[in-house]
């Protein structure tokens, strides 16, 4: 597939005027008020999805936005549906007004103009973000340049049941050994899934030897087979042990919740570490569930929010985005009764009285403790996923 | 009200093939009678005058009623009634609603249920008007489709076999029963029949097809 | 011939049927020759096709969509055949035809998730039978679920296609004279179900070839069966054209489109494979009637009720599953029923289930009201009946993901925006062929002689249609309302690509909570799609009888 030419010879797309400039925050508010904000969001999670109907009610009584939630089964479905509006001329009141978005999709947006900004770094509650200790300014090593605006921190880790696998396995090796001496207990979600790809990225980044390389895209072909063999030897080991022997996966994150729950499989991977206390708490996970890093660490990244550049109530869209910034939704997210995603904002940089509501959160059974989690890993340049995903399908996904 | 039926070389072809052509004169108050074997055109004969040619047959010809050609008519303007063998009741309205409605639209609603009622004892079927015509017995329900078939007015009546399905005793009681009710009214009357009974019992002149 | 509403009707129909198919495959050909709409550079078609045969697993995909799909067809109209042939006249048949409509009501996708929580390792036939017979305390790692050749899939589809099939028989039993001819042939002495097979089923499937043609069709396209019961490595093509559309990638959606051609091109091919089996048999059925051996076919009507309670068991365990699920609170595998129970999902989805269905059933019924009066002004109007029939089946043959992206496409740029209009005509694309398959039969069976007497009674032909045509078909009409709005219920792709996701309906909630993979939400909303596309069949059986309490003729025959 070398058809990603398209995507760098529109680098210099053209971007939307602003409908509502967001350096004047007043009129923002003013122009918000009574707007109706369409948040396309996966719809996938009942506790994401309860999340979003209380954003909905805060930002109605405070600043007079309605939300909608618009419950997609994959984010590439609001992509499409601007890009059908761009092709029929509807520069203006599009469908869409806010979507949750990362890595590929935003890029992909990005680079083809298609996106409302740059609007992140003038939002109120920028103030109180931790621009220097997370990875809140690029996504997937791309930059944001304000046209996304962070609403959560996500990390990898593990989720086991403890029942079956009492020691967490703290490398890729390990897993390969646990996996071999209990074969069809372990899989993970197939790629292109976004959980499944990470899933190979994790197992790279664990693997390499040359981590440096990893940061910008693969210099050559050659430079790439050098860097990726240790992966590929890694999964050819892997896969006659997996779950279905390798020739069937979860089609999804939370479709591994099931095959624990059911005792099918004793091992995933999750992009949450709150996920699986929330999953315990609603009973999809049984509480014998607990998580885990690897020994190196694991790759951490943020959940974006984008505007299109044809959004109706861009207005309304940015104090959205702005209230999902303020201490108030983000220690509710991060409580792991309601989400158990990660805080964006910068302890050192809040008032008192909202730090402390953050020190004394429980954070659940199965969660760890922001200190066990320990530095997230960078992800790798996207170009390497792109290849590794393709790569991955040949080998792996087009038959036996 | 004395006008006749007049068919002028009316024809019925299928394609440049003619099924069959006819030309005759039914006088007002009088049965003429149409008989031939299956197959010899008599049904198409009385779609033509209804109007209800079907699809891939086509009629020439000329039929007059009172001097007017009635043939470039929709069949919903020829005022054309036709009995068939069955009685055809329209099952989902009750006696007194079928009826209703052959009944010229308007008038007052006390004076369009008279007209019902008086046509029913007519026929010896006081009270019936609110009945399911499927409760009907078959003489009954006869007579409801003449008195239906009536009340509307016609300029016309054909019969189409019309008594076949009735038992015999039964099929002399209903034949002179619309034999009388056809004269009394002055309307030129078209039998088709097989049955030379009923040819006989019409009493007019008989047209026999090959 | 002169232009009266009706005729207005009619070649509004046409257009509506018609019209959103080829400005779809026009999208779908620019599409494929690199004009992706929205994307700044077009690409090198040569490009996109060398993409598309490069493809991981292209191949296989593509093999696996035809077999697949041959399979499924092949079984359903075998099923339905021998169904008919052991068990037509019979009394219980008469019975079981009210069975059929509940079949045809349940959408596909709740048709799957039932089949896929019964089937699955960790299953409730898995569960019946562990451990105390199979010694599995934990679920067995057998690839069931989407197991390369597919057959959980064509399960997923019989399930389905075999009433819909069923029911095209049983409508065109008057038509073939199959009574007439089952009398002679008894007396001939052939056994019920041979000669069946040998005088009556040539006449049948006369009349049943398209509504065959478009379970072929959809067989070998199905999205919602193929996502929840389909192999996966590689999945069949329609998901690889999916996977495409919904790709980071944007240049992708060339291929997707260039994949859309290519599924329309393998759906054309087993069209014509299938046609000349269609000629082999009916030359194999001549020898064997000319042979004149009979047989019992005692053996037929044992198939015949195993095929029917299979389905049946099927569809109506998989419910039974789905309900227990959506009330379960612990229940671990191999426990057959739940440990505890919960009505947590019924509690925080009641409210959104009762929002959404509501709008979800007014949506059916508004398009179905306008697709009723096309239907019933077309049928009247009857002219070039031909054109309408070969019509009714292009959105049916024609698969949606070769052009409803393209579709889209167009109907944005009409100005039609997002919303409930755009839904609801798209709807109106796929509900209004099945009005027309539906009322046709009933609508030419009533007796001519009805429409001389009522105009003889001198009756204006509009007349006629508001006093005596409508109220006499009041039965059908009310059922092809039914299946119309079970058919708008139904609608995932066109829903959301025209809705913009802005109208939400039972399906598409379904289906993005599916995504979640959490069992009780799938069955709460799988039991409130297929109630709200019950609830019509129920109100269409009972509003005739009520209507008609006092009218024996209205409700036999």
């Amino acid at each position: 597939m070398r058809l990603a030419y398209t995507l760098a010879a529109a680098l210099a797309a053209p971007q939307a005027s602003l409908a509502a400039n967001p350096v004047d925050w007043p009129s923002v508010l003013s122009e918000a008020r009574g707007q109706t904000v369409y948040w396309n969001a996966w719809g996938g999670s009942e506790a994401t999805n309860a999340f979003i109907g209380w954003v909905g009610d805060r930002v109605e009584a405070d600043y007079g936005v309605s939300l909608v939630h618009v419950k997609l089964s994959d984010t590439a479905d609001a992509v499409s549906r601007v890009l059908a509006e761009r092709a029929a001329g509807i520069d203006e009141g599009g469908a869409i007004d806010l979507i949750w978005i990362n890595g590929a999709n935003f890029a992909a947006m990005k680079s083809e103009g298609l996106l409302f900004g740059p609007f992140a770094e003038n939002l109120p509650n920028w103030a109180f973000v931790d621009g220097e200790g997370k990875t809140v300014t690029t996504d997937f090593t791309v930059p944001t340049d304000g046209y996304e605006s962070p609403w959560a921190m996500a990390q990898v880790v593990f989720m086991r049941d403890t029942a079956d696998l009492p020691d967490a396995p703290g490398s890729a090796a390990e897993i390969l050994d646990w996996a071999t001496a209990h074969p069809g207990r372990f899989t993970y979600p197939q790629p292109p899934d976004f959980l499944g790809t990470t899933f190979l990225k994790q197992m790279l980044v664990d693997l390499t030897n040359d981590a440096l390389a990893l940061a910008a895209a693969p210099e050559s072909d050659a430079a790439y087979e050098v860097v990726t063999a240790p992966l590929w030897a890694y999964l050819d080991a892997l896969t006659p042990h997996l779950w279905r022997s390798g020739r069937a996966y979860p089609a999804t994150g939370p479709a591994q919740l099931q095959l624990i729950y059911d005792n099918e499989i004793d091992l995933a991977i999750s992009f949450s570490p709150g996920e699986a206390t929330a999953a315990i708490s609603n009973g999809l996970l049984p509480d014998t569930v607990r998580t885990s890093v690897l020994a190196k660490g694991t790759i951490g990244n943020a959940s974006f929010l984008a505007i299109p550049y044809n959004a109706n109530a861009a207005a309304g869209a940015m104090v959205v985005a702005d209230f999902l910034l303020s201490s108030e939704a983000q220690l509710r997210a991060q409580d792991p009764a309601i989400l158990g995603y990660g805080t964006v904002l910068d302890m050192a940089k809040l008032p008192d009285a909202d730090r402390a509501a953050f020190d004394a959160l429980d954070l659940g059974i199965a969660t760890l403790s922001p200190a066990e989690l320990g530095t997230a890993q960078p992800e790798p340049h996207p170009d390497w996923m792109t290849r590794i995903a393709a790569d991955w399908q040949h080998r792996y996904g087009a038959g036996l | 009200m004395a006008e006749s039926l007049i068919l002028k070389t009316l024809t019925i072809s299928a394609g440049a093939t003619p099924i069959v052509s006819v030309s005759l004169t039914a006088a007002a108050g009088e049965i003429t009678t149409l008989m031939g074997p299956s197959g010899s055109g008599k049904s198409s004969i009385l779609a033509a005058i209804t109007g209800t040619v079907p699809d891939g047959l086509f009629a020439t010809g000329e039929i007059l009623l009172g001097g007017q050609n009635i043939a470039t008519l929709p069949g919903w303007k020829r005022h054309i009634g036709i009995l068939y063998q069955d009685d055809l009741l329209f099952p989902h309205l009750s006696v007194g609603g079928n009826l209703a409605l052959g009944l010229a639209p308007g008038g007052r609603r006390t004076e369009r249920q008279g007209r019902v009622k008086r046509a029913l004892s007519e026929v010896g079927l006081e009270g019936l008007a609110a009945r399911d015509p499927a409760t009907l017995s078959g003489g009954q329900k006869a007579r409801v489709a003449l008195m239906r078939v009536l009340l509307s007015e016609p300029r016309a009546l054909l019969l189409d076999e019309p008594f076949g399905t009735l038992d015999s005793e039964l099929r002399s009681q209903i034949r002179s029963l619309v034999f009388n009710h056809a004269k009394a009214r002055g309307l030129p009357t078209l039998l088709v029949t097989h049955d030379p009974q009923d040819a006989e019992a019409a009493g007019g002149p008989v047209i026999r097809l090959r | 011939m002169t232009l009266s509403p009706s005729h207005l009707f009619f070649w509004l129909t046409v257009l509506i049927l018609g019209g959103p198919v080829l400005a779809g495959l026009t999208g779908v050909v620019a599409g494929a020759m690199g004009h992706v709409p929205g994307l700044q550079n077009a690409i090198p078609a040569g490009d996109v096709w060398g993409a598309v045969w490069s493809w991981p697993g292209i191949g296989r995909s593509v093999t696996l969509s035809f077999w697949t799909g041959l399979l499924a067809a092949l079984i359903s109209l075998a099923s339905a055949t021998l169904i008919m042939a052991g068990w037509s006249g019979t009394l219980s048949f008469a019975r079981a035809r009210h069975w059929l409509a509940p079949f045809l009501a349940v959408p596909h996708a709740a048709a799957a998730f039932g089949i896929a929580v019964l089937i699955a390792p960790s299953g409730w036939i898995a569960r019946a039978l562990s451990p105390w017979l199979s010694g599995w305390e934990r679920p067995p790692d057998l690839l069931i679920l989407g197991d390369p050749l597919g057959l959980a899939m064509v399960l997923g589809l019989i399930v389905k296609e075999l009433p819909f099939l069923l029911l095209m028989m049983i409508a065109a039993l008057p038509q073939a004279k199959a009574a007439t001819s089952m009398a002679l042939v008894t007396a001939l002495g052939y056994g019920c179900a041979r000669g069946w097979l040998l005088a009556v089923f040539p006449g049948i499937y006369r009349q049943i070839r398209l509504p065959v043609y478009a379970v072929l069709a959809y067989s070998m396209s199905a999205v919602d069966a193929a996502l929840i019961l389909g192999p996966t490595t590689p999945p069949p093509i329609a998901i690889v054209i999916l996977r495409w559309a919904a790709d980071p990638d944007l240049s992708l959606r060339a291929l997707a489109s260039a994949g859309a051609l290519v599924q329309l091109g393998l759906v054309l091919v087993a069209l014509v494979l299938w046609r000349l089996g269609e000629i082999a048999v009916a030359q194999l059925g001549r020898s064997l009637a000319e042979s004149g051996q009979r047989g019992s076919g005692r053996a037929a009507e044992i198939a015949a009720a195993t095929l029917a309670a299979t389905s049946g068991i099927f569809l109506f365990g998989g419910f039974a599953v789905l309900a227990l699920w959506s009330v379960a609170g612990a229940w671990h595998f191999p426990a057959f029923l739940p440990e505890t129970l919960s009505f947590r999902v019924w509690a925080s989805h009641g409210a959104a289930l009762v929002e959404t269905g509501a709008a979800t059933l007014l949506l059916a019924f508004a398009v179905v009201a306008l697709a009723l009066a096309l239907a019933l002004g077309s049928l009247e109007a009857k002219p070039h009946r031909c054109l309408l029939t070969a019509l009714v089946y292009l959105p049916l043959i024609v698969p949606q993901v070769t052009f409803l992206p393209g579709l889209q496409a167009a109907s944005l740029k009409i100005g039609l925006g997002s919303g409930a209009l755009p839904v609801g005509l798209m709807h109106l694309v796929f509900v209004l062929p099945y009005l027309l398959l539906v009322l046709a039969d009933p609508f030419n069976a009533l007796d001519p002689r009805y429409r001389t007497i009522a105009a003889g009674l001198g009756l204006s032909p509009a007349r006629q249609f508001w006093r005596l045509r409508l109220p006499l078909l009041l039965t059908p009409i009310a059922g092809a309302v039914a299946v119309g709005m079970a058919v708008s219920i139904g609608q995932y792709l066109p829903t959301l690509l025209a809705g913009g996701g802005r109208l939400p309906t039972l399906t598409t909630e379904a289906l993005a909570l599916a995504a979640g993979g959490d069992r009780r939400v799938i069955g709460a909303y799988g039991l409130a799609q297929a109630a709200a596309a019950l609830a019509p069949f129920a109100l269409a059986l009972a509003l005739p009888r009520r209507v008609w309490r006092n009218r024996q003729g209205m409700l036999h025959g």
